[in-house]
């Protein structure tokens, strides 16, 4: 099981700015097997992610190997208010799933 | 599978192998990637701006100054490049970064539910200095783009 994420929800203004950090290797493929026996690092990656508010999809992202490795998304939504739950689910090419939820904070 | 084509490749002749094993790097991704619900591979396998677009179910692109991206001009490493980008085109649907250089054009694609703002920050890996594209998809289907240059002095792609 992967690591949890990172999640801030923080009132800015009306709306709900959300940061996550998620852990994660993000290996494209095309990266050389360092044992040296001219293979390559199998592609292991996020491709899903889907952020709610509350059970309402705020925001969801189909990512390719380009995003960076341990990713860092950073949005903002409106209709949420201190003390919803938002919730960041990512699912990565090996079917592996991770959910991990906060609370909003008020400013 | 891999380890007798690696056989064959050692077989043949120096400037061959490094074209075959260039190639066999390209196609592999292809083949290991599994296929997941909700994931447009065949958009991810692209490798230019108007591809991508006709994968993400669009025509030709339009140029607009209304979607803004904000980075750095030169990035120092390609592994961690930080984007922003905003788009004030009216029902923005979806935001896309794409970026030239790679070995697939299409980053990540985000998809922007009413109620949230086009409003998108992540971090991306980049090859090399190349042109980066932030794509918007409108409520109207159609999809317009912004390009910015970011130079690249160490590459994202090491190991």
């Amino acid at each position: 099981m992967a690591d949890p994420m990172k999640i801030r929800a923080q009132m800015v203004g009306d709306k709900v700015e959300v940061r996550v950090l998620m852990a994660h290797e993000m290996e494209t493929g095309l990266r050389r097997d360092p044992s040296g026996n001219g293979g390559y690092i199998g592609a292991w990656f996020i491709q899903n992610v889907t952020a709610t508010c509350n059970g309402r999809t705020v925001l969801s992202a189909e990512w390719g190997t380009a995003v960076s490795k341990n990713p860092f998304l950073s949005f903002r939504f409106t209709g949420g208010k201190p003390g919803d739950k938002v919730q960041v689910t990512w699912t990565d090419n090996h079917g592996d799933k991770r959910t991990d939820e906060t609370t909003i904070a008020a400013a | 599978m891999q380890s007798g084509r690696r056989n064959m490749l050692k077989g043949s002749g120096g400037a061959a192998v490094l074209g075959l094993a260039a190639m066999a790097g390209l196609f592999r991704p292809g083949s290991a990637w599994a296929q997941q619900g909700g994931w447009n591979q065949q958009a991810f396998e692209t490798k230019s701006l108007q591809d991508a677009v006709k994968a993400l179910g669009g025509q030709q692109p339009t140029q607009s100054a209304d979607i803004a991206i904000t980075s750095p001009d030169i990035a120092e490493n390609g592994a961690v490049v930080p984007f922003t980008i905003a788009s004030r085109i009216p029902q923005t649907q979806n935001i896309a970064i794409l970026i030239e250089k790679n070995p697939n054009i299409l980053a990540a694609n985000f998809s922007i539910p009413n109620g949230t703002e086009p409003w998108v920050n992540t971090r991306v890996k980049m090859a090399e200095t190349s042109k980066v594209y932030a794509l918007v998809k409108a409520g109207d289907g159609k999809f317009y783009y912004a390009s910015k240059e970011v130079k690249v002095t160490l590459g994202g792609c090491g190991g």
